[in-house]
């Protein structure tokens, strides 16, 4: 890989979005309050939507960019219908873990 | 110039990603995701996405973020509880997981044709003009939907908040 001073080889956006969404998905799987595993699927999104910003770069077309901003878009109304959905459920259960939302476990 | 900008902004893209897996309460993570959107905003200015750059900051850090920290506010989400014995994984895991990605990260690029590096300035089509050409000639039809997506996605958000006046 050839480093200067001035450009950035393009395999190091790539590992830098797959370190990002690494981190996203140990923070969905391992923490418990639901309004941080929210946030960890936006990191995971934040980490796709750099991948595709590189790949448009190194095709030199704008798509990339394209659907970086229509994932962008998807993510902001996920975030607004889930977080009424998890009011919803804290007024009904007074609780923000995961583990205690069990009633549908047999 | 482009390389220490980069190496400083996934630093902390990084660090701030491990302080919101890391921490207790839900507004600290909350305030390193926002570092996060901020140093990838910096790094779609590198890679020519002008118009990515600043939709970033202005709808995700500004508008999203701050809907998350409404609501943890709103909610009065407190820290977690500690309540995990401690395991070796938890020791040996990350740094374990670390060489692992690096060792693979290593050789799939040690593989792979030398492309040509990122420099700044070099693809101009991520302005708000190539972004204006290419949505509304190929892609006007996903842009339509995705305004429907919304519209669809603020009647679920007041449908799910509405408190009924008897």
């Amino acid at each position: 890989m050839s480093v200067q001073a001035n450009s950035v080889p393009l395999s190091w956006y790539l590992l830098l979005s797959a370190i990002l969404f690494a981190l996203g998905v140990a923070g969905f799987i391992w923490r418990r309050n639901i309004i941080t595993v929210f946030m960890s699927i936006e990191l995971m999104l934040n980490a796709v939507n750099l991948s595709f910003v590189a790949f448009s770069y190194q095709l030199r077309q704008a798509d990339g960019h394209i659907f970086s901003l229509f994932v962008m878009v998807v993510a902001a109304a996920e975030a607004a219908v889930g977080l009424a959905i998890i009011l919803t459920v804290f007024k009904n259960r007074q609780t923000l873990e995961i583990d205690e939302v069990e009633s549908m476990k047999y | 110039m482009d390389l220490i900008i980069f190496l400083i902004c996934s630093v902390i893209a990084v660090a701030c990603g491990i302080n919101l897996v890391l921490q207790k309460h839900p507004i600290s993570a909350a305030l390193s995701l926002v570092g996060v959107m901020g140093s990838l905003a910096v790094l779609y200015l590198l890679l020519g996405g002008a118009f990515i750059a600043a939709a970033q900051i202005i709808v995700y850090a500004g508008a999203v973020m701050v809907l998350f920290i409404f609501v943890i506010m709103l909610l009065n989400a407190g820290a977690e509880p500690a309540g995990r014995k401690r395991s070796y994984a938890r020791l040996f895991g990350p740094p374990l997981l670390a060489i692992f990605v690096l060792l693979i990260a290593y050789a799939i690029q040690a593989r792979l044709p030398r492309s040509e590096g990122v420099q700044f300035g070099r693809f101009t089509g991520g302005s708000p003009e190539g972004i204006g050409i290419k949505v509304f000639t190929d892609y006007l039809l996903p842009f339509e939907v995705v305004s429907v997506l919304i519209l669809i996605a603020i009647l679920g958000a007041i449908v799910l908040a509405h408190k009924e006046i008897r």
